[in-house]
Protein backbone atom coordinates (compact mmCIF):
# COMPACT_ATOMS: atom_id res chain seq x y z
CA UNK A 1 0.00 0.00 0.00
CA UNK A 2 1.32 3.78 -0.07
CA UNK A 3 2.53 5.65 2.17
CA UNK A 4 0.21 7.61 4.48
CA UNK A 5 0.16 11.12 3.48
CA UNK A 6 -1.03 13.52 6.06
CA UNK A 7 -4.56 15.46 5.83
CA UNK A 8 -2.95 18.67 5.16
CA UNK A 9 -0.90 17.53 2.51
CA UNK A 10 -3.52 15.26 0.32
CA UNK A 11 -5.55 19.03 0.23
CA UNK A 12 -2.70 21.15 -0.57
CA UNK A 13 -1.39 18.86 -3.58
CA UNK A 14 -4.94 18.06 -5.47
CA UNK A 15 -5.39 22.19 -5.24
CA UNK A 16 -2.05 22.70 -6.77
CA UNK A 17 -2.60 20.36 -9.43
CA UNK A 18 -5.80 21.45 -10.44
CA UNK A 19 -4.79 25.35 -10.38
CA UNK A 20 -2.61 23.97 -13.58
CA UNK A 21 -6.04 23.58 -15.23
CA UNK A 22 -7.04 27.03 -16.19
CA UNK A 23 -6.03 29.35 -18.75
CA UNK A 24 -6.02 32.79 -18.90
CA UNK A 25 -9.01 34.65 -18.81
CA UNK A 26 -11.09 31.68 -17.58
CA UNK A 27 -14.08 31.31 -15.04
CA UNK A 28 -13.62 29.13 -12.62
CA UNK A 29 -16.18 28.64 -9.56
CA UNK A 30 -14.72 26.75 -6.61
CA UNK A 31 -16.66 24.77 -4.26
CA UNK A 32 -16.27 24.03 -0.78
CA UNK A 33 -13.20 22.74 1.13
CA UNK A 34 -10.24 21.22 -0.89
CA UNK A 35 -11.83 23.60 -4.65
CA UNK A 36 -11.46 26.63 -2.17
CA UNK A 37 -7.51 26.16 -1.98
CA UNK A 38 -7.05 26.42 -5.19
CA UNK A 39 -6.74 29.56 -6.00
CA UNK A 40 -3.96 30.26 -3.39
CA UNK A 41 -1.51 28.42 -6.27
CA UNK A 42 -2.65 30.13 -9.78
CA UNK A 43 0.18 31.00 -11.66
CA UNK A 44 1.09 33.93 -11.88
CA UNK A 45 0.79 34.51 -15.61
CA UNK A 46 -2.73 33.35 -15.41
CA UNK A 47 -5.86 35.74 -14.85
CA UNK A 48 -8.45 33.74 -13.64
CA UNK A 49 -11.93 35.56 -13.22
CA UNK A 50 -13.08 33.39 -10.12
CA UNK A 51 -17.44 33.19 -9.60
CA UNK A 52 -19.60 32.72 -6.94
CA UNK A 53 -22.44 31.21 -7.21
CA UNK A 54 -24.52 33.73 -4.79
CA UNK A 55 -23.78 36.73 -7.29
CA UNK A 56 -19.93 37.95 -7.69
CA UNK A 57 -17.96 38.03 -10.68
CA UNK A 58 -14.11 38.69 -10.29
CA UNK A 59 -13.63 37.57 -6.60
CA UNK A 60 -10.77 38.05 -4.51
CA UNK A 61 -8.99 36.91 -1.55
CA UNK A 62 -10.70 37.60 1.67
CA UNK A 63 -10.01 40.86 3.35
CA UNK A 64 -8.27 42.29 6.16
CA UNK A 65 -11.18 44.15 8.15
CA UNK A 66 -14.52 41.51 6.68
CA UNK A 67 -17.56 43.37 5.42
CA UNK A 68 -20.38 41.06 5.56
CA UNK A 69 -22.02 42.69 2.64
CA UNK A 70 -19.06 41.03 0.44
CA UNK A 71 -19.31 37.24 1.08
CA UNK A 72 -18.56 34.14 -1.05
CA UNK A 73 -20.96 31.11 -1.75
CA UNK A 74 -19.87 29.11 1.82
CA UNK A 75 -20.76 32.65 3.83
CA UNK A 76 -16.78 33.76 4.10
CA UNK A 77 -16.06 37.63 3.56
CA UNK A 78 -14.06 38.20 -0.06
CA UNK A 79 -12.94 41.19 -1.47
CA UNK A 80 -14.00 42.25 -5.27
CA UNK A 81 -10.92 43.05 -8.01
CA UNK A 82 -10.73 46.03 -9.70
CA UNK A 83 -13.04 45.11 -13.14
CA UNK A 84 -15.50 42.48 -10.29
CA UNK A 85 -19.05 43.14 -10.47
CA UNK A 86 -22.35 41.78 -8.35
CA UNK A 87 -24.74 40.33 -10.01
CA UNK A 88 -28.56 38.32 -8.77
CA UNK A 89 -28.94 35.45 -8.72
CA UNK A 90 -31.02 34.51 -11.85
CA UNK A 91 -28.27 36.10 -13.94
CA UNK A 92 -25.71 34.12 -11.59
CA UNK A 93 -26.98 30.77 -12.45
CA UNK A 94 -27.72 31.74 -15.87
CA UNK A 95 -23.55 32.51 -16.43
CA UNK A 96 -23.75 28.97 -15.03
CA UNK A 97 -26.10 26.85 -17.07
CA UNK A 98 -25.26 29.13 -20.00
CA UNK A 99 -21.96 27.83 -20.62
CA UNK A 100 -20.36 30.68 -19.39
CA UNK A 101 -18.38 29.65 -16.63
CA UNK A 102 -15.17 27.71 -18.23
CA UNK A 103 -14.93 25.65 -15.51
CA UNK A 104 -16.25 24.08 -11.78
CA UNK A 105 -14.04 22.42 -9.20
CA UNK A 106 -16.42 20.52 -6.62
CA UNK A 107 -15.83 17.77 -3.98
CA UNK A 108 -17.23 14.00 -4.55
CA UNK A 109 -18.85 11.07 -2.23
CA UNK A 110 -18.26 8.76 -5.48
CA UNK A 111 -17.26 9.35 -9.52
CA UNK A 112 -17.72 6.77 -11.76
CA UNK A 113 -15.97 5.93 -14.63
CA UNK A 114 -18.60 7.33 -17.18
CA UNK A 115 -18.35 11.18 -15.43
CA UNK A 116 -21.40 10.66 -13.17
CA UNK A 117 -21.10 12.51 -9.91
CA UNK A 118 -22.28 11.51 -6.73
CA UNK A 119 -22.03 14.65 -4.44
CA UNK A 120 -24.87 15.79 -2.47
CA UNK A 121 -27.05 13.44 -0.60
CA UNK A 122 -26.07 10.26 1.76
CA UNK A 123 -29.72 7.90 1.94
CA UNK A 124 -30.52 7.88 5.64
CA UNK A 125 -28.62 10.79 6.76
CA UNK A 126 -30.49 14.65 7.39
CA UNK A 127 -30.18 16.00 3.57
CA UNK A 128 -28.39 19.11 3.12
CA UNK A 129 -29.85 20.19 -0.08
CA UNK A 130 -28.20 20.33 -3.40
CA UNK A 131 -27.69 24.23 -3.88
CA UNK A 132 -25.92 24.87 -6.30
CA UNK A 133 -24.77 22.16 -7.06
CA UNK A 134 -26.46 20.37 -9.86
CA UNK A 135 -26.66 23.54 -11.89
CA UNK A 136 -22.62 24.12 -11.12
CA UNK A 137 -22.01 20.57 -12.95
CA UNK A 138 -24.18 20.71 -15.77
CA UNK A 139 -24.02 23.92 -16.79
CA UNK A 140 -19.73 24.66 -16.34
CA UNK A 141 -17.73 23.77 -19.33
CA UNK A 142 -15.50 21.90 -17.49
CA UNK A 143 -15.79 19.59 -14.08
CA UNK A 144 -13.02 19.40 -12.58
CA UNK A 145 -13.58 16.90 -9.27
CA UNK A 146 -11.24 17.50 -6.12
CA UNK A 147 -11.37 14.48 -3.99
CA UNK A 148 -9.24 12.00 -1.78
CA UNK A 149 -8.88 8.86 -3.78
CA UNK A 150 -10.64 6.66 -1.07
CA UNK A 151 -12.98 7.21 1.72
CA UNK A 152 -11.26 7.51 4.86
CA UNK A 153 -12.44 3.64 5.62
CA UNK A 154 -10.64 2.84 2.43
CA UNK A 155 -13.33 2.32 0.30
CA UNK A 156 -12.70 3.33 -3.27
CA UNK A 157 -14.84 6.71 -4.56
CA UNK A 158 -13.91 5.80 -8.55
CA UNK A 159 -16.40 3.51 -9.37
CA UNK A 160 -17.80 1.44 -12.52
CA UNK A 161 -21.19 2.89 -10.98
CA UNK A 162 -22.05 5.19 -8.08
CA UNK A 163 -24.58 3.62 -5.44
CA UNK A 164 -25.04 7.13 -4.08
CA UNK A 165 -27.68 9.45 -5.35
CA UNK A 166 -26.64 11.61 -8.50
CA UNK A 167 -25.96 15.16 -8.71
CA UNK A 168 -25.76 14.37 -12.53
CA UNK A 169 -24.94 12.30 -15.17
CA UNK A 170 -21.82 11.82 -17.30
CA UNK A 171 -20.57 15.36 -16.82
CA UNK A 172 -17.22 14.76 -15.20
CA UNK A 173 -14.21 16.01 -17.11
CA UNK A 174 -11.05 15.39 -14.78
CA UNK A 175 -10.64 13.57 -11.16
CA UNK A 176 -7.61 14.95 -9.57
CA UNK A 177 -7.08 13.03 -5.91
CA UNK A 178 -3.58 12.89 -3.87
CA UNK A 179 -2.41 10.21 -6.33
CA UNK A 180 -3.84 10.49 -9.13
CA UNK A 181 -5.26 12.20 -12.33
CA UNK A 182 -7.63 11.04 -14.43
CA UNK A 183 -9.66 12.22 -17.70
CA UNK A 184 -12.63 11.29 -18.81
CA UNK A 185 -13.58 11.49 -22.52
CA UNK A 186 -16.94 10.44 -24.33
CA UNK A 187 -17.99 8.10 -21.49
CA UNK A 188 -14.01 6.48 -21.46
CA UNK A 189 -11.60 7.12 -18.22
CA UNK A 190 -7.82 7.41 -18.59
CA UNK A 191 -5.18 7.45 -16.02
CA UNK A 192 -3.02 10.93 -17.16
CA UNK A 193 -0.60 10.72 -13.87
CA UNK A 194 0.53 9.26 -10.82
CA UNK A 195 1.63 10.94 -7.64
CA UNK A 196 5.69 9.56 -7.23
CA UNK A 197 4.93 7.36 -4.07
CA UNK A 198 2.66 4.75 -5.74
CA UNK A 199 2.60 2.53 -8.36
CA UNK A 200 0.17 1.47 -11.26
CA UNK A 201 -1.10 -1.40 -9.19
CA UNK A 202 -1.42 0.57 -6.21
CA UNK A 203 -3.88 2.63 -8.23
CA UNK A 204 -5.88 0.10 -9.68
CA UNK A 205 -6.07 -1.48 -6.36
CA UNK A 206 -7.64 1.87 -4.87
CA UNK A 207 -9.75 2.43 -8.06
CA UNK A 208 -12.95 0.15 -8.39
CA UNK A 209 -13.65 1.06 -12.34
CA UNK A 210 -11.78 0.36 -16.02
CA UNK A 211 -9.73 2.82 -17.12
CA UNK A 212 -6.93 3.25 -20.01
CA UNK A 213 -3.45 4.60 -18.86
CA UNK A 214 -1.45 7.19 -20.52
CA UNK A 215 1.19 6.66 -22.73
CA UNK A 216 3.70 8.14 -21.12
CA UNK A 217 1.80 8.13 -17.89
CA UNK A 218 3.69 10.75 -16.11
CA UNK A 219 4.53 12.00 -12.61
CA UNK A 220 1.77 13.89 -11.20
CA UNK A 221 2.65 17.78 -11.93
CA UNK A 222 2.81 20.08 -8.79
CA UNK A 223 4.25 17.12 -6.63
CA UNK A 224 7.83 18.41 -7.49
CA UNK A 225 7.18 21.74 -5.95
CA UNK A 226 6.20 20.36 -2.57
CA UNK A 227 8.13 20.82 0.38
CA UNK A 228 9.21 17.91 2.48
CA UNK B 1 -55.47 28.52 1.24
CA UNK B 2 -56.53 31.28 -1.62
CA UNK B 3 -55.67 34.58 -2.16
CA UNK B 4 -56.38 36.49 -4.73
CA UNK B 5 -54.46 39.18 -6.80
CA UNK B 6 -57.35 41.67 -6.24
CA UNK B 7 -56.68 41.66 -2.64
CA UNK B 8 -53.74 43.69 -2.75
CA UNK B 9 -56.17 46.39 -3.92
CA UNK B 10 -57.96 45.85 -0.27
CA UNK B 11 -57.03 47.27 2.82
CA UNK B 12 -54.48 45.03 4.62
CA UNK B 13 -54.59 43.12 7.78
CA UNK B 14 -58.16 44.35 8.64
CA UNK B 15 -57.33 48.23 8.74
CA UNK B 16 -54.28 47.14 11.43
CA UNK B 17 -51.66 48.23 8.34
CA UNK B 18 -54.25 50.25 7.27
CA UNK B 19 -52.59 51.18 3.81
CA UNK B 20 -53.94 50.97 0.18
CA UNK B 21 -50.94 49.26 -1.41
CA UNK B 22 -49.69 50.68 -4.74
CA UNK B 23 -50.02 53.98 -4.35
CA UNK B 24 -47.18 56.03 -5.74
CA UNK B 25 -45.71 57.10 -2.93
CA UNK B 26 -44.60 53.90 -0.55
CA UNK B 27 -45.52 53.70 3.48
CA UNK B 28 -42.87 53.57 5.31
CA UNK B 29 -43.95 51.14 8.38
CA UNK B 30 -42.40 49.83 11.51
CA UNK B 31 -41.14 46.42 10.78
CA UNK B 32 -43.84 45.16 13.28
CA UNK B 33 -46.68 47.25 11.17
CA UNK B 34 -45.56 45.27 7.73
CA UNK B 35 -45.80 41.92 8.81
CA UNK B 36 -49.43 42.47 9.94
CA UNK B 37 -49.87 41.66 6.17
CA UNK B 38 -48.74 38.25 6.95
CA UNK B 39 -51.75 35.40 8.53
CA UNK B 40 -51.56 31.99 9.47
CA UNK B 41 -51.43 29.66 6.91
CA UNK B 42 -49.52 32.08 4.05
CA UNK B 43 -46.45 31.71 1.79
CA UNK B 44 -43.57 34.02 2.54
CA UNK B 45 -40.75 34.66 0.11
CA UNK B 46 -37.87 35.76 2.07
CA UNK B 47 -34.58 36.71 0.24
CA UNK B 48 -30.76 36.00 1.21
CA UNK B 49 -28.23 33.87 0.64
CA UNK B 50 -26.92 31.95 3.65
CA UNK B 51 -26.44 34.78 6.01
CA UNK B 52 -25.98 37.90 3.67
CA UNK B 53 -28.99 40.00 2.04
CA UNK B 54 -31.91 38.17 4.74
CA UNK B 55 -34.39 41.32 5.84
CA UNK B 56 -33.20 40.40 9.57
CA UNK B 57 -35.84 43.26 11.10
CA UNK B 58 -38.29 41.98 9.15
CA UNK B 59 -37.68 38.77 9.82
CA UNK B 60 -37.39 38.91 13.49
CA UNK B 61 -40.76 41.10 13.73
CA UNK B 62 -42.15 38.27 12.13
CA UNK B 63 -40.68 35.60 14.80
CA UNK B 64 -41.96 37.92 17.19
CA UNK B 65 -45.40 38.32 15.74
CA UNK B 66 -45.41 34.18 16.47
CA UNK B 67 -47.54 33.80 13.42
CA UNK B 68 -47.53 30.03 11.86
CA UNK B 69 -48.29 27.42 9.57
CA UNK B 70 -46.27 29.13 6.75
CA UNK B 71 -44.79 28.37 3.66
CA UNK B 72 -41.28 29.50 3.75
CA UNK B 73 -39.88 29.95 0.43
CA UNK B 74 -36.28 30.93 0.26
CA UNK B 75 -32.75 29.76 -1.19
CA UNK B 76 -32.11 28.20 2.35
CA UNK B 77 -33.02 28.26 6.19
CA UNK B 78 -30.06 30.12 7.40
CA UNK B 79 -28.87 29.28 10.88
CA UNK B 80 -31.05 28.05 13.83
CA UNK B 81 -30.44 31.29 15.61
CA UNK B 82 -29.78 33.40 12.50
CA UNK B 83 -32.40 35.45 9.94
CA UNK B 84 -35.80 33.61 8.96
CA UNK B 85 -33.93 30.15 10.48
CA UNK B 86 -35.72 31.13 13.99
CA UNK B 87 -38.99 31.04 12.15
CA UNK B 88 -38.18 27.04 11.61
CA UNK B 89 -36.72 26.69 14.71
CA UNK B 90 -40.13 28.72 16.10
CA UNK B 91 -42.24 26.05 14.50
CA UNK B 92 -43.86 28.45 12.87
CA UNK B 93 -42.81 26.85 9.21
CA UNK B 94 -45.24 23.80 7.69
CA UNK B 95 -43.08 23.90 4.62
CA UNK B 96 -40.05 24.73 3.43
CA UNK B 97 -38.99 25.51 -0.67
CA UNK B 98 -35.60 26.21 -0.72
CA UNK B 99 -32.04 24.82 -2.19
CA UNK B 100 -29.83 24.49 0.75
CA UNK B 101 -31.18 23.55 4.67
CA UNK B 102 -27.73 22.04 5.88
CA UNK B 103 -26.79 24.97 8.24
CA UNK B 104 -29.96 24.88 10.30
CA UNK B 105 -30.38 21.65 12.48
CA UNK B 106 -33.43 22.13 13.24
CA UNK B 107 -34.83 22.24 9.42
CA UNK B 108 -33.54 18.82 8.91
CA UNK B 109 -34.34 17.57 12.16
CA UNK B 110 -38.06 18.79 12.17
CA UNK B 111 -38.42 16.84 8.56
CA UNK B 112 -37.26 13.55 9.92
CA UNK B 113 -39.62 13.71 12.71
CA UNK B 114 -42.24 15.02 9.98
CA UNK B 115 -43.09 17.82 11.43
CA UNK B 116 -42.28 20.03 8.48
CA UNK B 117 -42.86 19.24 4.46
CA UNK B 118 -39.55 20.04 2.69
CA UNK B 119 -39.30 20.77 -1.05
CA UNK B 120 -35.32 20.74 -2.32
CA UNK B 121 -34.80 22.41 -4.94
CA UNK B 122 -31.21 22.95 -7.38
CA UNK B 123 -30.47 26.56 -6.49
CA UNK B 124 -30.29 27.86 -10.29
CA UNK B 125 -33.84 26.10 -10.73
CA UNK B 126 -35.27 27.51 -7.37
CA UNK B 127 -34.52 31.79 -9.27
CA UNK B 128 -36.08 30.36 -12.13
CA UNK B 129 -39.10 28.87 -10.89
CA UNK B 130 -39.63 32.40 -9.14
CA UNK B 131 -38.58 34.05 -11.74
CA UNK B 132 -41.23 32.39 -13.98
CA UNK B 133 -43.55 33.09 -11.08
CA UNK B 134 -42.94 36.75 -11.02
CA UNK B 135 -42.96 37.26 -14.97
CA UNK B 136 -45.90 35.33 -16.04
CA UNK B 137 -44.47 31.94 -17.12
CA UNK B 138 -46.06 28.69 -17.39
CA UNK B 139 -42.73 26.92 -16.12
CA UNK B 140 -39.36 26.84 -17.18
CA UNK B 141 -37.19 24.09 -18.78
CA UNK B 142 -33.51 22.75 -16.97
CA UNK B 143 -30.96 20.57 -17.97
CA UNK B 144 -30.45 20.71 -14.51
CA UNK B 145 -31.62 17.58 -12.72
CA UNK B 146 -32.14 14.85 -15.58
CA UNK B 147 -31.11 11.75 -14.47
CA UNK B 148 -30.85 12.32 -11.00
CA UNK B 149 -33.84 12.26 -8.01
CA UNK B 150 -34.81 16.09 -8.91
CA UNK B 151 -36.38 14.12 -11.85
CA UNK B 152 -38.87 12.11 -10.32
CA UNK B 153 -42.71 13.25 -11.07
CA UNK B 154 -41.69 15.90 -13.73
CA UNK B 155 -42.54 16.04 -16.98
CA UNK B 156 -39.51 15.54 -19.19
CA UNK B 157 -39.37 17.63 -22.74
CA UNK B 158 -36.50 16.44 -25.35
CA UNK B 159 -35.70 19.92 -27.38
CA UNK B 160 -33.03 19.28 -30.14
CA UNK B 161 -31.39 16.15 -29.14
CA UNK B 162 -31.30 17.55 -25.15
CA UNK B 163 -33.37 16.35 -21.60
CA UNK B 164 -34.85 19.36 -20.25
CA UNK B 165 -37.10 19.01 -17.22
CA UNK B 166 -40.48 21.17 -17.20
CA UNK B 167 -40.11 23.18 -13.52
CA UNK B 168 -42.83 24.90 -12.29
CA UNK B 169 -43.47 28.41 -10.94
CA UNK B 170 -42.96 29.66 -8.08
CA UNK B 171 -44.70 33.01 -5.73
CA UNK B 172 -46.22 33.42 -2.61
CA UNK B 173 -48.44 35.41 -0.71
CA UNK B 174 -45.62 37.99 0.75
CA UNK B 175 -42.53 38.74 0.23
CA UNK B 176 -39.75 40.38 2.19
CA UNK B 177 -36.87 41.59 0.29
CA UNK B 178 -33.54 43.54 1.51
CA UNK B 179 -32.51 45.84 -0.10
CA UNK B 180 -29.84 49.07 0.09
CA UNK B 181 -31.31 52.49 -0.59
CA UNK B 182 -34.91 53.25 -1.62
CA UNK B 183 -36.61 56.13 -2.13
CA UNK B 184 -39.92 56.96 -1.51
CA UNK B 185 -41.53 55.48 -4.32
CA UNK B 186 -40.42 52.32 -3.84
CA UNK B 187 -37.11 52.05 -5.98
CA UNK B 188 -34.30 50.49 -5.02
CA UNK B 189 -30.60 49.94 -5.65
CA UNK B 190 -28.32 46.73 -3.71
CA UNK B 191 -24.57 46.48 -2.14
CA UNK B 192 -22.68 43.84 -2.73
CA UNK B 193 -23.57 40.49 -2.62
CA UNK B 194 -26.71 41.17 -0.71
CA UNK B 195 -28.34 41.40 -4.13
CA UNK B 196 -28.63 37.66 -4.47
CA UNK B 197 -32.55 36.85 -4.64
CA UNK B 198 -33.77 39.99 -4.11
CA UNK B 199 -34.95 41.56 -7.31
CA UNK B 200 -36.11 38.34 -8.77
CA UNK B 201 -38.14 37.56 -5.18
CA UNK B 202 -39.64 41.55 -5.58
CA UNK B 203 -41.64 40.43 -8.51
CA UNK B 204 -43.25 37.00 -7.21
CA UNK B 205 -45.68 38.26 -4.36
CA UNK B 206 -48.75 39.56 -4.27
CA UNK B 207 -47.40 41.92 -1.23
CA UNK B 208 -43.76 42.68 -1.16
CA UNK B 209 -42.07 44.88 1.51
CA UNK B 210 -38.70 45.84 1.17
CA UNK B 211 -35.99 46.34 4.22
CA UNK B 212 -33.56 49.28 3.31
CA UNK B 213 -30.84 50.79 4.72
CA UNK B 214 -32.48 54.51 4.65
CA UNK B 215 -35.17 55.73 2.39
CA UNK B 216 -34.90 58.45 0.62
CA UNK B 217 -36.81 61.24 -1.27
CA UNK B 218 -38.20 60.93 -4.79
CA UNK B 219 -35.52 61.86 -7.45
CA UNK B 220 -32.26 60.97 -5.26
CA UNK B 221 -31.52 58.27 -6.10
CA UNK B 222 -30.01 57.68 -9.97
CA UNK B 223 -32.28 55.91 -12.08
CA UNK B 224 -29.31 54.51 -14.05
CA UNK B 225 -28.57 52.64 -10.49
CA UNK B 226 -32.41 51.67 -10.02
CA UNK B 227 -32.94 48.17 -10.43
CA UNK B 228 -35.90 47.24 -8.51
CA UNK B 229 -38.62 49.63 -9.74
CA UNK B 230 -40.70 51.00 -7.31
CA UNK B 231 -43.97 50.06 -8.79
CA UNK B 232 -43.14 45.99 -7.65
CA UNK B 233 -42.69 47.80 -3.98
CA UNK B 234 -45.38 47.63 -1.55
CA UNK B 235 -44.18 49.15 1.91
CA UNK B 236 -40.99 49.92 2.93
CA UNK B 237 -38.89 49.36 6.56
CA UNK B 238 -35.55 51.10 7.61
CA UNK B 239 -33.24 48.06 8.80
CA UNK B 240 -33.52 48.10 12.98
CA UNK B 241 -30.62 47.27 14.73
CA UNK B 242 -29.73 43.41 15.65
CA UNK B 243 -26.29 41.96 14.68
CA UNK B 244 -26.48 40.89 10.97
CA UNK B 245 -28.84 43.86 10.01
CA UNK B 246 -26.22 46.01 11.24
CA UNK B 247 -23.56 44.16 9.51
CA UNK B 248 -24.94 43.14 6.33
Amino acid sequence: MPIELNEEMVRQRIARRIAREFHDGDVVNLGIGIPTLVSDYIPEDVRVIFQTENGAVGAGPAPDKPDLRFIGAGGRPLTILPGGCFVASDLSFGLIRGGHVDATVLGALQVSQEGDLANWMVPGKIVPGMGGAMDLVVGARRVIIATTHTTKKGEAKILRKCTLPLTAKGVVKLIVTEFAVFSIEKGQMKLLEIAPEVTLEDIKAMTDADFTVADPLITMQGTEEEKV
Amino acid sequence: MSYKYTDKYLPIGAGRCNILAKKVIKPVLSAAEAVKCIKPGMSVIIGGFNYGGVPYTLVDALVESGIGELTLIANDTAYEDVGHGKLVANGQVKKVVASHVGLNKKTGQFYMEGKLELELCPQGTFVERIRAGGFGLGGILTPTGVGTVVEEGKQVLEIDGKKYLLELPLRANVALIRAYQADRMGNLTYFGTNRNFNPIMATAADYVVAEVDSVLEVGELDPNEIVTPGILIDALVVKGDNYYANRT
